[in-house]
């Protein structure tokens, strides 16, 4: 396998989460008890899913600049994990809200703006299967992206933040670093973000590879 | 002020969480058994196993592409 140094921190940093995670001592709150271990795995989530969302809209404006086809590959598949991340970030967040907020659904303002916001990134991967023609895949795809970027990010992070919500640091709530962490849960916490994002950077690669093998053996013919 | 004497109420009222520090139920039991750890070697399975899987996906990459 391509050997990189980041792939084996990737590993360390997310087993050390996973056992430190549990092993731990974390603060005692009611309410929560012990499912505050879930912020070492359910928020880095939505961090990777981020991150990953920015290095799609990158790639997408570098693909509008440039023309090369593989900055549109990259931008597909950088958008393609993080629907994955969003997924498991929106399932992660409904099992543990059915236990500490007594619905794994309620009408939050911020699960709203987050199903809106994968709403609109699936409707990216269909635009993208309409067409047949490279270039112009590459070209609406892109500009779709970066529209869809633009609409996400204050969806989430700007609209929960005006009106009453459950999250933590939304809706007049204090962010979950105010009483709920120490610093004891930021040793892990942190790293736990750099592992899972350098883990959906480790998929995307996976799958840019992919497509460029498939994408060479088709250009062969 | 208004809020600065709301924010002085609200903290003061979490003292009581101190008090309450040893009702707050956590999985003290768990870890007393070190049944805990039962937990912990599931997850690193299940873990290991996915890691396990992206090697081998990313060494038959690695495969192709070193034949074409």
């Amino acid at each position: 396998m391509r050997k990189s140094w980041w792939k084996i921190l990737c590993v360390v940093i997310l087993f050390y989460t996973i056992i430190q995670g549990l092993i731990g001592a974390i603060p005692r709150q009611p309410i929560l008890n012990e499912t505050l271990r879930n912020v070492y795995f359910h928020v880095p989530l939505w961090f990777g899913m981020m991150t990953l969302m920015v290095a799609s809209a990158w790639f997408a404006i570098k693909y509008l600049r440039g023309g090369k086809i593989e900055h549109d590959e990259y931008s597909a598949e950088f958008a393609n994990t993080a629907m994955l991340y969003g997924v498991l970030g929106f399932a992660t967040g409904a099992v543990w809200g059915n236990y500490t907020w007594g619905d794994p659904l309620p009408k939050d303002p911020k699960l709203i703006a987050v199903e809106v916001g994968l709403l609109i990134y699936a409707a990216y991967f269909i635009l993208r299967s309409s067409f047949e023609d490279e270039q112009k895949r590459g070209r609406l795809s892109a500009v779709y992206n970066i529209f869809a970027f633009a609409a996400f990010m204050p969806l989430v992070w700007i609209l929960p933040r005006l009106t009453d919500s459950l999250h933590p640091g939304n809706g007049g709530n204090p962010a979950f670093g105010k009483y709920d962490m120490d610093n004891r849960v930021r040793m892990v916490f942190y790293p736990a973000i750099i592992g899972w994002t350098i883990l959906g950077v480790w998929i995307t690669s996976l799958r840019i590879r992919l497509r460029i093998i498939k994408r060479l053996k088709t250009e062969q013919f | 002020m208004k809020k600065i004497l709301a924010l002085l109420t609200l903290t003061l009222l979490f003292t009581t969480n101190l008090f309450a520090q040893q009702e707050v139920k956590m999985a003290d039991k768990m870890r007393e058994d070190g049944k805990i750890w039962v937990v912990v070697a599931v997850i690193a399975v299940v873990f290991a196993g996915i890691i396990g899987y992206l090697v081998l996906l990313d060494r038959k990459i690695s495969k192709i592409e070193k034949g074409l």
